[in-house]
């Protein structure tokens, strides 16, 4: 496969992160356009013991994640970005036995803020189970502790 | 609702003592949910636990994992206030982060703002430090199983 700048970096960001590495998050695809990652299915996930349904909190960390490593696809360089807001609306409960997959674009970059959104499905991306959006601060790139993640994160190339 | 659970719920809200409810969500153990019953309101504790990092650098706890602990406070305290036979569905979930979420205990608790036949609006407020100074809020709808008609 042709190298992908946004792939390499959004796969050394997401394994920095413990509790992604804990879901076992990995990054399924990722351009300028944005980006999908994938939550395995797993009984330690389950919200409802009876169905074997995952917990809404797990989809939130999957998308909060999708969301946040969003804005890598947009920045030039990177740059922390806490999340200020996220709203998911829960189109329907998900499979058990099925990994979830997590799309998640930035549709608008000021200065100050990103607007992203994205939706969670199983099988059908048309089908979602999940709408997202929020918005992320971005941080500059001078903050204390960047240089040593984002090196870690572009791969040492700053 | 499955016996057990409703056993459980049932036990566990006469003694307050939510510990083996909670350990029937493997969810609720992945990241370490706590519940004690304080007068006659419930309070959440989310323990400092190094697999709910999220950010390294700080290091600070998972934006998701906060989330998923004030969805699932939301979820049972409707399931033990709103005394509706199912569990209680997540139709929508918004919450503003205010402060990041330093590696240490945090706590929430959960304010019914409505509860109507088939839907509640559920406030929760998540803090570290005190109360007053919240990490997190949100605010969350859930869809109620109906009561038979008798």
């Amino acid at each position: 496969m042709a190298e992908n700048p946004v792939f390499e970096r959004a796969k050394r960001f997401l394994s920095a992160l413990r509790h992604c590495q804990v879901l076992g998050l990995s990054v399924h695809s990722a351009s300028n356009e944005g980006l999908t990652i994938v939550l395995p299915y797993s009984p330690r996930i389950v919200g409802n013991p009876e169905t074997g349904v995952i917990h809404g909190g797990a989809l939130t960390s999957l998308m909060d994640t999708a969301c946040g490593m969003a804005t890598l696809c947009v920045l030039p360089e990177f740059e922390v970005c806490p999340t200020l807001d996220l709203r998911i609306d829960y189109m329907h409960a998900a499979e058990p036995h099925k990994d979830v997959y997590g799309f998640a674009q930035c549709y608008r970059v000021t200065t100050d803020v990103i607007f992203a959104r994205g939706f969670a499905y199983q099988d059908d991306p048309g089908q979602p189970i999940a709408h997202v959006m929020g918005t992320f601060m971005r941080m500059g790139k001078h903050i204390k502790g960047t240089k040593g993640f984002g090196g870690a994160v572009t791969g040492g190339a700053q | 609702m499955n016996e057990s659970i409703k056993d459980q719920l049932q036990k566990a809200h006469e003694q307050g003592d939510y510990a083996a409810l909670l350990d029937l969500i493997p969810y609720a153990r992945l990241i370490g949910v706590e519940c004690s019953r304080v007068g006659d309101e419930l309070l959440f504790k989310l323990p400092a636990n190094k697999d709910n990092i999220g950010n390294p650098l700080l290091p600070a706890i998972h934006g998701g994992v906060i989330a998923g602990f004030m969805e699932l406070a939301a979820a049972l305290h409707l399931l033990v206030f709103a005394g509706s036979p199912g569990v209680p569905k997540i139709i929508d979930f918004s919450l503003d982060y205010l402060r990041a979420g330093q590696f240490r205990d945090t706590w929430a608790r959960c304010q019914v703002w409505r509860q109507g036949r088939r839907v509640a609006n559920v406030a929760i407020t998540a803090w570290q430090s005190t109360e007053a100074e919240p990490i997190a809020t949100a605010r969350a709808h859930f869809k109620l199983e109906e009561p038979l008609k008798s």
